[in-house]
């Protein structure tokens, strides 16, 4: 019997680790659903500002070490919103600079936006340090909390879940239940109609991409709890990030979210039982496969042509 | 009240329009007729701003609205359903209308256009694309007066529809007139349409105005050599 409840303990923690997982992903995800999901720009330096969140949280973590320790426990929650509000910034002067420029050449936005990121990783590297750096985590999100004997969570694997949680919801109340949402949406399907329905899509546009580029700020603040931060720590992820919001279908957020789950869940499991590259294998095989089957991805909303 | 002044616009090299004037009164529904690639969607389209219109004016309520932008023209009371309707295909009607409300509506859908295409009340959470043909005309039009215009330029509104749906829309759009005092431009070829709800008739050729006749006075021999090919 003993071995039964071991095995019972590793199948829960796995399953976490799966969650985990899954969370990385779908944090990761949901900028990009926005960005190139919703307004169909292929944003290559998705990553990029993924590790601005992250170098800010790491900014924020050395000056509250340096000017005010005892602030230390609270300065996560300063650090994700100021994550938040420097990569939405960027993101509000690449589109205008940049993207806003190139809607009707998807192909040079996808070449624009990659010299965008080598450019970005670059300006790190000379302001950072080609060094990894870590920001220090509070002390109440290190460790881990014991369910049972045998069973532990990691603190701020928990985190994690919970943040993900209120993005996910956040952004899915602002797509389907706000009037930006509705322009945002409206704009995608047809941009010239909704100009003449009296939308300024120039503005949503610009909104959009933005608040885009703003989670995946709070994305790379998350990520600072779970490793180190480079120049190209956000570069690593963009494939991932691709493959999630195109197996779930784009511009359908229920889908982007059952992909990272699958993905995720698939990825975890199968590493439990064959190693970590053969699962990355079986994850990819299995990816292409259903995509090869139903090319629009998982979801996608049915309308008579 | 909607005033065009020596409006001209073309595409690249080609001059499509040539010198348009037209002066609308408040109340009045006017018929743009003409055969394919005479210039009806051309006028329209550079009325809303979607083509920059090369020179001329065009002035709603006396305020010139030329160097507007598209959304802009909208806000100064210039609504458009375009050829084709160009609904929303993946939003349902409830949204698709919201879409033409203006912030301070909050989202909420006046009683009256309900009251006008009962229709569109009773689909409210049905996708704009699987509607029929007409419906989707119903919402387009719907989706227009929801932006409180003073004037509706509708572009071919009874292309591909069936014909007892034309005549619902013909009678809608005289009660829309009647309920908020509104001027409308209509582009058509289907003249028993236009004679139904017209109160001026313009014939357009080669991007010129060549006829133009009112109610009690319009021949309809005259303009249907115009339309046939």
């Amino acid at each position: 019997m003993e071995w039964l409840s071991e095995f019972g303990a590793i199948a829960a923690m796995q399953g976490f680790n799966g969650l985990s997982v899954f969370c990385v992903l779908l944090l990761m995800a949901l900028g990009l659903a926005i960005i190139f999901g919703q307004m169909g720009v292929i944003n290559m330096a998705h990553g990029e500002f993924l590790t601005i969140g992250a170098y800010t949280t790491y900014v924020c973590s050395s000056l509250t070490a340096h000017f005010a320790p005892s602030f230390q426990p609270y300065y996560f929650f300063f650090a994700i919103a100021l994550s938040f509000l420097v990569a939405g910034a960027v993101g509000w002067l690449v589109e205008w600079a940049m993207i806003s420029r190139l809607y009707k050449r998807p192909l040079d936005t996808l070449l624009a936006t990659w010299g965008l990121s080598l450019v970005m990783q670059q300006t790190f590297r000379s302001v950072f340090g080609a060094r990894e750096v870590s920001a220090e985590p509070p002390a109440w999100l290190m460790g881990s909390v014991n369910f049972t004997d045998a069973i532990e969570i990691p603190r701020n694997g928990l985190f994690m879940m919970g943040l993900t949680l209120l993005l996910t919801a956040t952004i899915f109340l602002m797509l389907y239940r706000s009037r930006w949402g509705l322009q945002v949406r409206a704009t995608v399907q047809n941009r010239l109609m909704s100009r003449a329905v009296g939308i300024n899509t120039r503005k949503v546009d610009r909104m959009t991409f933005a608040l885009g580029c703003g989670v995946a700020g709070v994305a790379g603040a998350a990520f600072t709890t779970i490793g180190s931060t480079g120049p190209t720590a956000g570069s690593q992820y963009i494939v991932d990030t691709f493959l999630v919001v195109v197996f779930g279908g784009a511009q359908s957020l229920f889908g982007t979210i059952a992909s990272a789950f699958l993905i995720a869940q698939t990825q975890s499991l199968s590493e439990f039982f064959l190693s970590g590259s053969m699962a990355k294998v079986l994850t990819l095989s299995s990816v292409i496969l259903i995509l090869m089957l139903r090319p629009q991805g998982l979801f996608s909303i049915k309308v008579r042509k | 009240m909607f005033k065009i002044d020596q409006l001209s616009c073309g595409y690249g090299q080609s001059q499509i329009l040539h010198d348009l004037d037209l002066n609308v009164a408040k109340r009045e529904i006017v018929a743009v007729m003409g055969r394919n690639g005479m210039g009806k969607t051309t006028l329209f389209k550079s009325l809303m701003g979607i083509l920059p219109q090369w020179k001329g004016q065009v002035s709603v309520d006396g305020h010139d609205v030329s160097a507007l932008e598209t959304h802009e023209r909208v806000e100064r009371g210039i609504a458009y359903v375009p050829q084709g309707r160009m609904i929303f295909p993946s939003m349902s009607v409830l949204e698709n209308i919201q879409t033409g409300l203006p912030a301070s509506a909050r989202g909420k859908v006046p009683e009256d256009l309900y009251a006008l295409f009962p229709v569109l009340y009773d689909m409210q959470s049905r996708k704009g694309g699987n509607l029929s043909g007409g419906q989707q005309q119903q919402l387009a039009i719907a989706r227009a007066l929801a932006t409180n215009p003073k004037v509706l330029l509708l572009d071919e509104p009874t292309e591909g529809i069936q014909p007892s749906i034309i005549k619902d829309i013909a009678r809608t759009l005289k009660e829309i007139r009647n309920l908020r005092d509104l001027t409308i431009v209509v582009s058509e070829q289907v003249l028993s349409f236009t004679l139904e709800i017209a109160d001026r008739f313009l014939v357009i050729e080669k991007g010129r105005f060549v006829i133009e006749e009112t109610r009690d006075r319009v021949d309809e021999a005259t303009i249907s050599r115009y339309l046939s090919v």
